[in-house]
C-alpha cells in the first residue's frame, strides 16, 4: 500500500480537497445569487410572460449566451484582468472564484428559466385571479412551484463547477485539479492522479445524491 | 350586477386583429347562476376572463355593481380581483402547498387578514367542502373531485361576491360532476353569490343555471332563462347543444318523424302540469288517437318538465290542442 502510493502527500491532498470544496462552495453560492434573479428575469421578460419585454430579453439572453459560448478554459484566461481588478489577484482559491461565477451563473440562470417555464400557466393565472402582484406571483407561486427544478439545477451547476474548478488549476487556481495537473500529469505521478480523480468522483457522487434527495423531498407532484 | 356594454376583444396575430368576442351587450343579475355554453373556440373562455380582467377588453365597458372596472388602476384591480373567486378545469392548485395552505393562499396575498382569521376561515371552508380530514395533504394525493373542492374553498376564501367557473366540471366523471354542481348550487343559495359558469355541456346548464347565453363564433347567439332556451331553442347551435344533451341524433329523429302517421306535435309540460294525467282525458274529449314517438321527463334546476313528441290520428285536432293549451302545456306543431 505504502509503495503503491509512494508519491501521495496526504496533507497536500487534504489541503487541495479543502480548496476544491471552498472554490465550489463559494462559486456555487455566488452563481446561485447572481443566476437566480437573472433566470427569473429571463423568464418574466420572455414571450407571452408576465413582463414581456422583447428588447430586455434579447439583451439579457445575448449576454448569457456569450458567457456560455466561451469555452471555460478561455474564460479563465480572458477573466484574469477583471479578477485582478476585483480582488487583487488572479491566483489561488480566491482568484479562481470570479471566473467560476462567470461560468456558473449564466449556466444556472438558463436552468432557472427552464424550470420556471415548466410551472403550469394555469397556476400563474389562478394566482393573478386572486389579485396577486407580480412580486407575489414570483415569490408566492412561481419559485415554490419550481423549487424541485431549481434544486436539480443547483446540483447540475455544482457538478459543473467541480469540473470548472479542476480546470482553474491551469491558471494557478489550486485545489485537486491543480494537484492532478502538476503532479499526476506533469510529473507522471500516476498514483496522485488516481487519488485526485477518485476524490473528485466521490465528491460528484455525493453532490448528486444530496441533490436528488432534496429534489425528492420538495417534490409534491 | 355585471353589465357588458359593447364589450369586444380581439387578439393581434401577426399584425392582424383576430376577433375573439364581437361587440356584446349582456347583463348578469346579482345572485343568479349564469351559464355560458359554447363549443371550444366560441369565445366563452375569453368572455369569462373579461369579468376579472385576466383578459382586458379591446373596447367597451364592463360595469360591476355600477363601477367601470376597465378604468381601474393596478392597485384597484388587485383589490377588485379579491372579490371575484375563480375555479378552473384543471384546478390550478399549487402543488407545493397543502390543502390548508392552498385555501389560505388568497388571504395571505391580500395581506389584510390576521393569522387567527386565516386559520379560522380555512377551518370553516374545509368543513363546507367536506375536506377537514385532508387538510394537511398535498393536491397530488387527492382525487379530481376533491381537488375541485379545494379550488372552490380557495375561491371563496376572501368572501367574493362573484364566482367564475371555467369548465369547472369538464375534467370530472359524471358522479363527481353531480356533487360539485350540487356544492355550487348550495353556495349560490346560501351565500347569495353570483356564479358565472362556462361549459360545453348543456346538462351542466340544465342542472344549476338560472339563465344561459349560447355562444358561437365569438357572438352570443341566444340568451334567456334556461327553461326557455332549453325547451324552445331557436338558434341552430342551441338546438345542437340541447339535442346533444338528450343524446338525440337529429338525423335519426327526422327519419322517425317521417315514418309516423298523421299530425306530429311536440308538447312541453313545465312545473305542476308535468304530473297531470292529461293525455288520456284529452284523447277521450277530442277523439284523437295518439302514439308517443319520443319523450322525457327531467328537471331544469328545481323545476320538473316533460317533453313528448306525439303523432295524432283522427278526431278533432283543434279541440285537443285547445284542451292542452288550457292545461298550460306548450304545443308545437312539427308537421
Amino acid at each position: 500500500m505504502e509503495a503503491l502510493l509512494s508519491n501521495v502527500d496526504w496533507p497536500e491532498i487534504g489541503i487541495a480537497s479543502w480548496d476544491t470544496l471552498v472554490m465550489v462552495g463559494m462559486s456555487l453560492l455566488f452563481s446561485v445569487l447572481a443566476g437566480l434573479p437573472i433566470g427569473v428575469l429571463l423568464f418574466l421578460t420572455g414571450k407571452r410572460q408576465l413582463l414581456e419585454q422583447p428588447v430586455a430579453y434579447a439583451v439579457l439572453s445575448f449576454v448569457v449566451n456569450v458567457l456560455r459560448s466561451v469555452p471555460f478554459i478561455i474564460l479563465l484566461i480572458v477573466m484574469i484582468p477583471f479578477t485582478v481588478m476585483l480582488i487583487g489577484t488572479s491566483l489561488g482559491v480566491a482568484g479562481a472564484i470570479p471566473p467560476l461565477v462567470a461560468g456558473g451563473a449564466p449556466f444556472f440562470a438558463r436552468l432557472v428559466e427552464t424550470s420556471l417555464r415548466e410551472v403550469d400557466r394555469g397556476i400563474i393565472e389562478a394566482t393573478q385571479a386572486m389579485g396577486a402582484s407580480v412580486r407575489q406571483i414570483i415569490f408566492g407561486a412561481l419559485l415554490p412551484e419550481a423549487l424541485p427544478g431549481i434544486i436539480a439545477g443547483i446540483t447540475v451547476t455544482a457538478i459543473t463547477l467541480v469540473s470548472y474548478a479542476a480546470m482553474s488549476g491551469v491558471i494557478g487556481g489550486g485545489g485537486l485539479g491543480d494537484l492532478a495537473i502538476r503532479f499526476g500529469y506533469q510529473r507522471f505521478q500516476t498514483d496522485v492522479m488516481v487519488i485526485t480523480v477518485a476524490l473528485l468522483v466521490i465528491f460528484v457522487q455525493v453532490l448528486q445524491m444530496v441533490g436528488d434527495r432534496l429534489v425528492l423531498y420538495f417534490s409534491r407532484k | 350586477m355585471i353589465v357588458f356594454d359593447q364589450v369586444q376583444k380581439s387578439y393581434q396575430v401577426g399584425g392582424r386583429a383576430i376577433p375573439a368576442l364581437h361587440p356584446t351587450d349582456m347583463t348578469i343579475e346579482t345572485g343568479e347562476v349564469f351559464g355560458i355554453v359554447g363549443h371550444s373556440g366560441a369565445g366563452k373562455s375569453t368572455l369569462v376572463r373579461l369579468i376579472n380582467l385576466l383578459e382586458p377588453p379591446t373596447d367597451g365597458n364592463i360595469l360591476i355593481d355600477g363601477e367601470n372596472i376597465t378604468r381601474y388602476n393596478a392597485t384597484e384591480l388587485r383589490a377588485f380581483r379579491r372579490k371575484v373567486g375563480m375555479i378552473f378545469q384543471h384546478f390550478n392548485l399549487l402543488s407545493s402547498k397543502t390543502v390548508s395552505d392552498n385555501i389560505a393562499f388568497p388571504m395571505k396575498l391580500a395581506g389584510i387578514y390576521s393569522k387567527a382569521e386565516i386559520r379560522d376561515r380555512v377551518q370553516e371552508l374545509l368543513a363546507r367542502v367536506s375536506l377537514t380530514d385532508h387538510a394537511t395533504k398535498y393536491p397530488s394525493q387527492l382525487s379530481g373531485g376533491q381537488k375541485q373542492r379545494v379550488g372552490i374553498a380557495r375561491a371563496l376564501a376572501c368572501r367574493p361576491t362573484i364566482l367564475l367557473c371555467d369548465e369547472a366540471t369538464s375534467a370530472l366523471d359524471p358522479q363527481t360532476t353531480q356533487s360539485v354542481l350540487r356544492l355550487l348550487a348550495e353556495i349560490n343559495k346560501e351565500l347569495g353569490l353570483t356564479i358565472v359558469l362556462i361549459t360545453h355541456e348543456m346538462d351542466v346548464v340544465r342542472r344549476v343555471c338560472d339563465r344561459v347565453a349560447v355562444m358561437d363564433g365569438g357572438r352570443v347567439v341566444e340568451m334567456g332563462a334556461v327553461s326557455d332556451v332549453f325547451l324552445h331553442p331557436k338558434h341552430p347551435t342551441t338546438r345542437d347543444f340541447v339535442f346533444e344533451s338528450e343524446s338525440i341524433d337529429s338525423q335519426e329523429r327526422q327519419e322517425d318523424l317521417q315514418k309516423a302517421n298523421g299530425r306530429i306535435l311536440r308538447l312541453t309540460f313545465k312545473g305542476e302540469s308535468t304530473y297531470q294525467p292529461l293525455l288520456g282525458s284529452v284523447a277521450r274529449a277530442s277523439g284523437v288517437d295518439f302514439s308517443i314517438l319520443s319523450g322525457r321527463i327531467d328537471h331544469i334546476k328545481d323545476t320538473p318538465y316533460g317533453q313528448l313528441t306525439l303523432s295524432l290520428v283522427g278526431g278533432d285536432l283543434a279541440v285537443a290542442m285547445n284542451a292542452l293549451e288550457a292545461a298550460d302545456v306548450h304545443v308545437e306543431v312539427l308537421r
